[in-house]
């Protein structure tokens, strides 16, 4: 019985001494509980309580970024304070039109800070910006490229150095790697591109490299119907119609890993994010290129952005701050992307003793930087979930037959008009 | 003095009942003569226009079409499926627990899980269904890429999860049935499948109706696996009415539009339970 009672009296004291001046950093964070980034995430936590005293970090890990925007804006309903959170990079508008997120403009006043806000790769910062402030800081983030199966292209002759630099090598490239059994049944694929999930996110890439971006900087119009646009889905539905060099109809997201690894597809699409994954699971080498060019290359980015809350104290904001420059500093962003296999968000991590060693030992973990240079921002616009389910569908339903890409984008974009008109 | 000690025994089943499911259920209707408010522009009364909305959406006649092929697809061969391993189960065979055991198997499993795990069931060339196909020469198919064979995908997979759970009504209501029924049509000399439609089968009408109403629920209530699956996808060949008012309410914020979504389910539920309780009713044979 005593004993109860000591430990209720020490708890109680524990939890009253540190409690008069700490400012408490509570911040959403999109990984599954338990997920082995949460280890990492909460390593860099309890470092930064460690430097900082009066500062407590409490992250709360809400699953993925639908989830953690869900908890996030059911919270700060609620009235619980959150000053801090990674959300969905393309949650800015959505944010905006909620009137829940302020630019770090406001509270990265002083010079240090202000050079502080330009550190990062500009095109992470495009889906943070918003009428020339801001709003998101760039941390969890990655990009997609290209992975080839060495073995796959020395079988059939070709050169296992030199992955598809453009659309045309693709094509040609995937028909020879294309391999079938003696009763004419496809064993292996040439090239894959995932078109459940995240459709619009590859076909961004495509249109991209076709030249056009398929939204304006306000986040209030799109660009679904352009002739080149229109031409970009023709290509990616040609590959499984036309070159039989993909399966025809959608290519699930979640499996086309297992399928790169088990030797199923030649080449594939895929997110930096699998980095870590394919190196561990594949029996074969694999290279990783960026995407092939068209016109011009070109790779949307994705991934979470830290956004501060409009509901927080004078001294949450400071602690805010603190805490997001101290997880984006060089060295911290080197360890991150080691750790994940997501982009380091700054030029100068690259350049640390750590991650160059890496990048000796795994060149292929420094090709989503070079393709930076070709980057345009993931889609967002205002009304964004329904704006992409539009050309989600178009996507699918071209891909399936359903319907022709031109009509199937014709109708997105009038849809996707009406909708935004009422932002313009 | 009799009715408070009535009242007080009724208040805590009362406040949860009514805080989690009747003034829920009353606001999401209220909700839905309200246009969807954000900051810039506060929600504001719109009386039937968001009916009015849902009646042009071709999604929403979509899914609701893919809904009722679902529960058609799914409903009947799930209890049929049922009935029978419940009266094979029955039977005095070897190992009789062990496979009781194995066919309820699926139902202790989260749905979750077992969408992760027919998703790779149903992945060309590495799943498990194709390498099958492969052994008979059959070319592979893109099982959930294709909007033919998504919808009968997804229901294969929810038949093979559900009948176990339904297999235990049916066995439970076997095990009651009196012995002496049987031995009775034995000596008349009736036929086995005379004895089960005669006999067995009307008897087992409560357990049916019972059964009938969960599946019925269940095929609007059970979006779990999509998630993992379909994403109700391609282009909502997949989707289902619930799955969909999830997307509106939290992928597209549109809650007055998902509220209203959610009245037509719920109207749509309550009729069905209405209609199966008069029609079949008469049917039953309680004891």
């Amino acid at each position: 019985m005593k004993s109860v009672a000591g430990l209720i009296a020490a708890v109680l004291l524990a939890a009253a001494a540190p409690a008069r001046a700490d400012v408490e950093l509570t911040f959403y964070y999109p990984i599954a509980v338990g997920g082995p980034l949460t280890k990492v995430i909460d390593g860099y936590a309890r470092q930064f309580e460690k430097e900082n005293p009066g500062i407590k970090v409490n992250p709360i890990y809400a699953g993925n970024y639908d989830d953690a925007r869900i908890k996030a804006l059911a919270a700060l309903k609620a009235g619980q304070s959150a000053p801090l959170s990674v959300l969905y990079s393309i949650d800015l508008y959505e944010l905006i039109e909620q009137d829940v997120i302020l630019p770090w403009d406001d509270v990265a006043t002083s010079a240090e800070d202000k050079a502080w806000l330009k550190v990062f790769y500009p095109a992470l910062m495009m889906n943070g910006i918003y009428k020339g402030k801001v709003y998101g800081i760039p941390y969890q983030r990655s990009t997609i490229v290209l992975y080839w199966n060495k073995d796959a292209f020395k079988e059939v002759g070709l050169d296992p150095e030199k992955p598809p630099a453009n659309w045309n090598e693709m094509t040609q490239m995937a028909t020879k790697l294309v391999k079938k059994d003696a009763s004419g049944n496809v064993t292996r694929w040439g090239v894959m591109v995932p078109s459940t999930g995240y459709p619009y996110w590859m076909f961004q890439a495509f249109a991209r490299q076709n030249g056009h971006d398929l939204m304006n900087k306000e986040g209030n119009r799109t660009n679904y119907a352009h002739p080149d646009v229109i031409a970009a889905l023709d290509y990616w539905v040609s590959l499984g119609k036309k070159h039989k060099v993909m399966t025809e109809g959608t290519v699930e997201w979640g499996t086309l890993r297992q399928a790169f690894t088990e030797g199923k597809t030649a080449m594939m699409w895929h997110t930096t994010g699998n980095l870590t994954a394919v190196k561990d699971t594949a029996k074969f080498p694999f290279g990783v290129a960026m995407l092939p060019a068209s016109k011009q290359r070109g790779s949307p980015t994705g991934g979470g952005n830290f956004y501060l809350f409009k509901k927080t104290t004078p001294e949450e904001r400071k602690a805010a701050l603190a805490f997001v420059k101290w997880m984006t500093t060089p060295e911290r962003a080197a360890d991150w992307s080691m750790a994940t296999g997501y982009v380091a968000t700054r030029p100068d991590a690259y350049e640390t003793a750590k991650l160059k060693e890496y990048a000796k030992s795994f060149p292929q973990a420094v090709v989503a930087r070079d393709q930076f240079k070709f980057a345009t921002p993931e889609l967002s616009t205002f009304q964004t979930g329904r704006v992409r389910k539009q050309l989600d569908d178009a996507i699918q339903a071209s891909l399936t037959g359903q319907k022709t890409p031109a009509a199937a984008l014709k109708a997105a974009q009038a849809e996707a008009e009406r909708l935004l008109k009422p932002y313009r | 003095m009799k009715h408070v000690y009535g009242w007080l025994l009724l208040t805590p089943a009362a406040i949860l009942l009514v805080g989690f499911t009747h003034y829920p259920a009353a606001m999401t209707l209220f909700d839905s003569f309200f246009s969807t408010g954000t900051v810039v522009r506060p929600s504001r009364f719109v009386g039937l226009d968001n009916y009015a909305a849902l009646a042009d959406d071709p999604i929403f006649w979509q899914v609701l079409g893919n809904n009722f092929w679902f529960a058609l697809g799914t409903i009947p061969s799930a209890i049929a499926l049922a009935m029978v391993m419940a009266l094979w189960v029955n039977e005095k065979l070897p190992a009789r627990a062990l496979v009781r055991m194995a066919y309820f198997t699926p139902t202790v499993l989260p749905m979750i899980a077992v969408a992760n795990i027919w998703l790779f069931f149903y992945t060309p060339q590495i799943g498990l269904l194709d390498q099958f196909n492969a052994l008979f020469g059959v070319a592979s198919h893109n099982w959930l890429g294709d909007p033919d064979t998504v919808l009968g995908a997804v229901m294969l997979m929810v038949v093979w999860k559900e009948a176990g759970f339904f297999m235990i009504f049916y066995l439970a209501a076997l095990q009651s049935l009196p012995p002496e029924l049987e031995e009775a049509a034995k000596i008349e000399g009736a036929s086995r499948w005379y004895f089960f439609r005669r006999v067995t089968f009307p008897l087992l009408m409560p357990t049916t109706l019972f059964v009938l109403v969960n599946a019925t629920i269940n095929s609007f209530k059970l979006v779990d696996h999509l998630f993992i699956l379909t994403k109700g996808g391609p282009d909502n060949a997949s989707s289902l009415l619930l799955y969909y008012i999830y997307q509106v309410a939290f992928s597209f914020f549109d809650t007055a539009y998902a509220s209203t979504l959610t009245v037509v389910l719920l109207a749509l539920l309550a009729g069905l339970a209405v209609l199966q309780f008069l029609l079949i009713e008469r049917r039953v044979h309680y004891r």
